[in-house]
């Protein structure tokens, strides 16, 4: 555990702890104020109260990362036909769906504690409250409401801590959380962050949870000094969280990142840079790469790294191959038509590339993929989950006319120490992979230029296009990173670096 | 003690529950203002559903019931159990209320002001004879008996003219089911109240009523006072009434001679 890690991860912990506060706190009020009320309505009505509870079962039973993921297209669609009946639009990324998922997951044990409570009071109870001369209104409310309290309290509790937990898998769709800490740090196997981000939510969820139990005491035994305890420590929490994020507000650049290493690391090179030229920033990072594009268009994410072949293949839907420079040339004239700005490739390229152990390579003289084609039927083959199925395969495989022995899957990182030790001849890897320089590999010639080309590329929101002392302090990025450098720096990181650590060096190198 | 005195009218109600569980069976029975009549039968002979008809916590299926002259179905129902007292049998505290709390609910929906609220509860306290520093207790840290002086004192607060009462005594020990029948006895004359009370007790009904009507599976069998009915030649009203009187003679044979 290095201190550079520890004080990487307390440098972001208020920008994730009040996002992650704001969406839980905002998803469990949403939660209550529905399912409160449906409870009391499905009171009397045993029909509705089976369908409630079943609908909320079910939604239990869909794992919380999905049920996040799912709000995506639903939403999409949702603000398209809005867009189209009302002429008017709202992100289907980010806070929303985070908030929509979220307060969906706390119903059930809300629901069936109130269902529960309330049922489960004598009936004598209120009969005696019907008596006096209660209404139902005021027999419910109170009688029955403030008898059931405890088991209400229980679900509430429940809920919270459930949302509380979930709500770190908002960080693929957009919503930053306390789990951008366990999502960069399982990418960069920075197990400090994975840790950090747990703990913090755990803590949070505790520290929630006692609160509500102080309040719930408080009410059961009418101690007022215990309720407002609780009350003020909830709100303190509350206002503690969201304080730095709101007097953040729209200060500063916002920098983008997608969840892996090199990306963590280009989003740091940035930070600095603007810090040099005593500009503001901070980073939202862990964006999916749908989501990524989409807030930099809606100006929510100011600058990012994207690469030209996502863009080509992903926005442009092309499926031809061009050389580099062209197209690294259409593609700045398409995000162009977007109003974003390409501010310039940065030198070096992600691409997929096929790559052998370096000495076999020589043994056999192998050095672009028109020598690999003769010795292919000898040889072995292995590619992460998708390579197989994505269309550079595909192209590669048919401009060399490739036909290996055989074809494995596996993990990245088992792939590339793989193919140093000699456990399979050829792997399908990224160009810029730190392994590659790690485990010495030989990264094969494209002379067809089969492989689409996937150039960094330097992304500046439209928001941001005329912003000329933003543009003046990363211009000297452009074109200054080289492949070697960017895997020296994937390479650090993979070794236990942080990302911040690595995008100094990397600075200090472009410098020089 | 009816005709133009008679504040509540049974006039031949049925009451059904479902569609042929038969509750009350044509039931028509007075009750006279400053009346104190009892109820008495076995469990399931319709004695609940009798006094839950007189403040519509029950309708009836046939018949009419009359409040005054009024017949009950023009009245409004809560406003109705606002203007009635009702003793419950255990249970009717309200257990996260105080004994003040619970004392001035009826009160508290009237939209009385919190000071009258105070001296009533202060005043009823008196009244039931509890200590006023039972005011701020919950009815967990009551006894038995202490809980329903506070149930007496709670039907009693918004200045009723009916009392229904649903064997209120039923679950507390022999000495203070007496001392209470017999302070409630003393309310019901110094504050003029009508009252109606369920009992199983067939000696408590005769010490505390002015009449008992006898239910059996859901028809009134008899109505008439103590004497009357201690009169009453045979069969199950017979039975009934003798019934303290055998406890008498058993008892009797228990003691020592000189003691007659």
């Amino acid at each position: 555990m290095s201190n550079a890690q520890v004080a990487e991860a307390l440098t972001r912990l208020p920008d994730y702890l009040g996002s992650h506060v704001l969406v839980s706190v905002t998803a469990l009020l949403l939660g209550l104020a529905v399912s409160l009320p449906l409870a009391i309505a499905s009171l009397r009505r045993p029909g509705l109260r089976a369908l409630l509870l079943g609908a909320a079962g079910v939604v239990q039973t869909v794992p919380g990362l999905a049920l996040l993921a799912l709000f995506y297209p639903v939403l999409l669609g949702l603000a398209g036909l809005c867009a189209r009946a009302f002429g008017f639009s709202f992100p289907a990324l980010g806070f929303l769906p985070a908030v929509l998922a979220l307060a969906l997951y706390s119903m059930l044990p809300v629901l069936r504690n109130t269902i529960t409570g309330i049922l489960g009071i004598d009936p004598a109870v209120r009969t005696a409250a019907a008596g006096v001369g209660m209404t139902p209104a005021q027999s419910l409310r109170m009688v029955e409401l403030p008898l059931a309290l405890p088991v209400i309290m229980a679900g509430i509790r429940t809920a919270s801590v459930w949302v509380i937990g979930t709500a770190t898998l908002s960080t693929p769709i957009g919503q930053t959380s306390l789990g951008n800490y366990i999502f960069a740090g399982l990418q960069t196997q920075n197990w400090v962050f994975v840790l950090f981000g747990c703990v913090a939510a755990a803590v949070l969820a505790l520290a929630v949870d006692q609160l509500l139990g102080l309040i719930e005491r408080g009410f059961a035994i009418r101690s007022h000094n215990r309720v407002v305890a609780g009350v003020l420590g909830l709100a303190l929490i509350v206002a503690g969280a969201l304080g730095p994020v709101l007097a953040q507000g729209s200060r500063g650049y916002v920098i983008g990142a997608k969840p892996f290493a090199e990306q963590y690391i280009l989003a740091g090179l940035i930070r600095d840079r603007l810090r040099a030229a005593s500009l503001s920033a901070r980073e939202r990072d862990g964006l999916g790469s749908a989501v990524i594009f989409e807030a930099l268009e809606q100006g929510d994410v100011d600058v990012y790294v994207d690469y030209t072949g996502t863009i080509w293949a992903n926005r442009m839907h092309r499926t031809d191959t061009h050389p580099r420079a062209e197209t690294l040339h259409d593609v700045g004239a398409w995000l162009k038509t977007r109003n974003i700005l390409m501010l310039g490739g940065l030198g070096f390229e992600n691409a997929y590339a096929l790559a052998m152990n370096s000495a076999r390579a020589r043994q056999l003289g192998i050095h672009t993929l028109s020598d690999l084609a003769p010795h292919a039927g000898e040889l072995s083959i292995a590619g992460d989950f998708e390579f197989f199925s994505r269309p550079e395969w595909k192209a590669i495989r048919d401009a060399y006319g490739l036909a290996f022995r055989r074809q494995r899957q596996m993990q990245a990182e088992f792939m590339y120490p793989a193919a140093a030790s000699g456990e399979v001849d050829v792997i399908a890897a990224y160009t810029s992979d730190g392994r590659i320089a790690k485990y010495s590999l030989q990264v094969l010639d494209d002379p067809k230029h089969a492989v689409p080309p996937y150039d960094a590329i330097l992304l500046v929101s439209p928001k941001r296009a005329n912003d000329a002392k933003l543009q003046d302090a990363l211009r000297p990025l452009i074109g200054a990173i080289s492949v070697q450098s960017m895997r020296e720096a994937n390479r650090r990181t993979a070794e236990g670096v942080t990302p911040a650590e690595a995008a100094a060096w990397l600075n200090e190198r472009i410098a020089r | 003690m009816s005709g133009n005195a008679a504040i509540i009218t049974f006039e031949k109600v049925t009451k059904r529950y479902g569609s042929d569980a038969l509750a009350l069976d044509a039931v028509s029975l007075s009750v006279a203002r400053g009346e104190f009549l009892a109820v008495v039968g076995t469990s399931g002979s319709g004695k609940t559903t009798l006094l839950q008809l007189i403040n519509r916590l029950s309708e009836a299926s046939e018949g009419v019931l009359r409040i005054g002259s009024d017949d009950i179905r023009a009245l409004e129902p809560v406003a109705l159990r606002r203007r009635m007292g009702y003793v419950f049998q255990e249970v009717g505290l309200f257990p996260h209320m105080t004994v003040a709390e619970n004392i001035t609910i009826t009160p508290k929906l009237l939209g009385w002001p919190p000071e009258r609220m105070t001296a009533r509860a202060e005043e009823l306290l008196g009244l039931v004879r509890l200590d006023i520093g039972y005011r701020d207790r919950f009815p967990s840290q009551l006894s038995g008996g202490e809980r329903q002086r506070v149930g007496v004192a709670r039907a009693l607060a918004a200045h009723p003219d009916v009392v229904l009462m649903d064997e209120p005594f039923a679950a507390l020990d022999p000495l203070t089911r007496e001392a209470l029948g017999e302070d409630y006895r003393r309310l019901h004359d110094t504050l003029g109240l009508t009252t109606v009370m369920i009992t199983h007790d067939v000696l408590e009904a005769l010490t505390l009523a002015d009449r008992i009507a006898v239910l059996q599976a859901g028809r009134l069998i008899a109505v008439g006072s103590s004497e009357e009915l201690l009169a009453h030649p045979d069969g199950y009203v017979g039975e009934l009434m003798s019934t303290p009187r055998r406890h008498a003679k058993r008892l009797a044979g228990l003691l020592p001679p000189q003691g007659a």
